[in-house]
């Protein structure tokens, strides 16, 4: 490993470092209990079996849309859109399961394939206006996830929608449901559908020809389009992979043994966290899964913390975004990687020189 | 329902709706003259609504309340800016991450400061009406004018707009680009501030969480629009309030809500795809001459 990819690695920790003490230190501004809010906050989690396990049933879906934004964010495109396919994903994934009465082992499997359809098809719509009309793929993402959060509500409210429930659906089918992997918990199927996803992902954007045309489009256009690479098909590709990707999330998340019925009416923000994710993982679907764990393990403690102490959950956002704000700082302690490679370079040059 | 759409009380409601977006507009716009895109305006409105009411409590004064709360927009500005400019963070990134903070933040803050989870219950002092139109959609007009001006006639609006146009270009003449950019996210800053102090102020008379609702994206998309001139980002964003006006209106009838809803973001998308294929197909023509 040189020393530029050590002192990212170093940097990474740092940001994280210093996002936990601001978390420190606004908890103890805003709570009476700060250090038991804080020891809720790191430990919890150990505490018991059922806590671990929560810490790997929330990083599920995180794996899913992080993977998603890595291959979208690969091409240099900045579509916002997870958001809205993880939401649209789960309503198809939980629709299809109410109206189609398939035998179970065939249920999950149909109901997610559409899932993810319905994700692809969603991501690519900002893709394909940006290509027929110029539109920023950005603002036009932004808008269509509010879209599909409408959409979703109104199928829910006069599709679905259980009239002794509230605003929930019908139950979903026991045969359309996820297995469970290790009973007593609520660990399920989904765990090894996303490592295989992260894996996938991975050897698509790193390993295949697609994957190298996809990253070349996305660090200089000028040269890929000089190299032959039909742009326009690498980034239409790389957006219904992405958003394939992250409805696929939304239907494993909704038949997951998480949920009995379609409840989500409004957005979960899979789709920002997914932004960190990819930061930290520095657009690596393999690492999603590293990234996606570390966010888990703070997300449960916050709401362990949130159950025993008088800090709110929220508070993991603000350490969320440091994160991010400190990890993409190009500049931030660029002295001290000045320092390290310097170093490295002369210790390189002696040893030669002894040579 | 036909005759409601041509009265006085819909063309106040337009303007009602159409007030936080034209801030954010406007703040969207002067953002992009200096080549930046401020996707952090939703955060910052949402910042901006919290800091309003908390103010507007202590203080008891709308106007102490509106001016402390625009020093707090501005500072916000001003962090953004240290990190796209000196720390050189990606400017969408960075305001994802402000936009985070917001959303975790004023949830936090209002706990922390009155007790109250999710929406303040606390007495806030509002913005004065006249005859149903709210001194800050006064304000957001007058802006419109403002910002013409600033941008058009002075030598900063000039110095502004040459950093956005060829950043290079107005170094070689002596502009301190990066200064110029700081001023112009400031006052990006300042003038969503306005926006996020009229939702919790004037437009609904408490915070609650998330009230801002997209409407910062909305407004950058407005901006763009109007080619992120004041006077074009104006006209977008009448047009976005008559869409959430004429939305409110149909909430009265049995067209579903939910579909309702879709409304102002469905307008946004539909007129940015036109827009964009307008302005596409007008610079081919004129590259063939």
């Amino acid at each position: 490993m040189n020393a530029e990819k050590r002192f990212e690695i170093f940097r990474l920790f740092f940001s994280i470092l210093i996002a936990l003490l601001v978390s420190f230190a606004l908890i103890f501004m805003v709570s009476k209990q700060p250090v038991d809010a804080i020891v809720a906050l790191v430990t919890g989690p150990f505490k018991s079996g059922r806590n671990l396990a929560n810490v790997v049933e929330a990083m599920i879906p995180l794996i899913f849309t992080g993977t998603g934004v890595c291959i979208m964010f690969a091409a240099n495109q900045i579509n916002l859109a997870s958001e809205g396919a993880f939401h649209l994903g789960g309503l198809v994934a939980a629709a299809f399961a109410l109206k189609l009465a398939l035998p179970a082992g065939i249920a999950p499997a149909v109901c997610l394939i559409l899932a993810a359809a319905a994700g692809a098809f969603f991501t690519a719509l900002p893709a394909i206006l940006k290509i027929k009309t110029g539109a920023s793929e950005m603002v036009a993402s932004l808008m269509i996830n509010y879209l599909s959060l409408w959409f979703c509500t109104f199928i829910l409210m006069h599709f679905i929608l259980d009239p002794a429930a509230g605003a929930a659906s019908y139950t979903l089918p026991k045969t359309a449901k996820l297995i469970t992997l290790f009973s007593g918990t609520r660990i399920h199927f989904g765990l090894i559908i996303a490592l295989a996803t992260a894996v996938l992902g991975h050897v698509f954007l790193y390993q295949s020809k697609m994957g190298y045309e996809l990253r070349i489009a996305g660090s200089n256009k000028q040269f890929a389009e000089y190299s032959g690479i039909d742009i326009v098909k690498v980034i239409l590709i790389s957006q219904l992979v992405g958003g394939a990707v992250a409805g696929l999330g939304g239907g494993v998340e909704i038949l997951s043994p998480i949920y009995n019925r379609f409840t989500w009416t409004s957005l979960l923000g899979y789709g920002w966290d997914a932004i960190v994710i990819c930061t930290l993982a520095k657009k690596d679907p393999l690492k999603t899964p590293i990234a996606a764990l570390f966010l888990a393990y703070l997300r449960t403690g916050a709401s362990i913390m949130a159950r025993t102490t008088d800090v709110t959950l929220e508070v993991v956002q603000i350490t969320q975004g440091v994160i991010i704000l400190l990890a993409v700082a190009e500049q931030f302690l660029s002295k001290t990687k000045h320092r390290i490679i310097a170093r490295e370079a002369k210790a390189a040059l002696q040893k030669e020189g002894v040579a | 329902m036909f005759r409601l759409f041509f009265s006085l009380d819909f063309v106040i409601a337009i303007l009602r709706a159409t007030t936080p977006i034209l801030f954010a507009t406007l703040a969207a716009g002067v953002a992009a003259k200096a080549g930046i895109c401020n996707m952090a305006l939703e955060g910052i409105m949402l910042f901006c609504a919290l800091f309003g009411v908390i103010f507007s409590h202590i203080t008891g004064s709308w106007l102490v309340a509106l001016v402390l709360t625009c020093v707090c927009g501005g500072l916000i500005g001003l962090v953004l800016a240290f990190f796209i400019l000196n720390l050189k963070t990606d400017e969408i990134l960075a305001a994802i991450a402000i936009n985070l903070t917001a959303t975790g933040g004023t949830v936090l803050l209002l706990l922390a400061f009155s007790g109250d989870r999710g929406s303040s219950t606390f007495s806030t002092v509002s913005a004065p009406a006249f005859g149903g139109v709210n001194i800050m959609t006064v304000l957001a007009l007058l802006m419109v004018a403002v910002m013409h001006l600033f941008l058009y006639k002075t030598p900063l609006g000039l110095q502004i707009r040459s950093v956005g146009e060829n950043k290079n270009a107005a170094e070689s003449v002596g502009i301190k680009s990066i200064r110029i950019q700081y001023i112009a996210l400031i006052l990006s800053g300042v003038l969503c501030a306005c926006g996020g102090y009229f939702l919790s102020g004037g437009y609904m008379n408490s915070f609650t969480k998330n009230m801002q609702s997209g409407r910062g994206f909305i407004a950058l998309a407005a901006s763009e629009m109007g080619a992120n001139t004041p006077v074009g980002g104006f006209a977008v964003a009448m047009l976005f309030g008559i869409a959430q006006a004429v939305g409110n209106q149909l909430q009265l009838t049995s067209i579903p809500v939910e579909l309702i809803q879709m409304i102002p973001y469905a307008t946004t998308l539909i007129g940015l795809a036109v827009f964009s294929y307008l302005v596409r197909r007008r610079k081919e023509k004129l590259a063939q001459g």
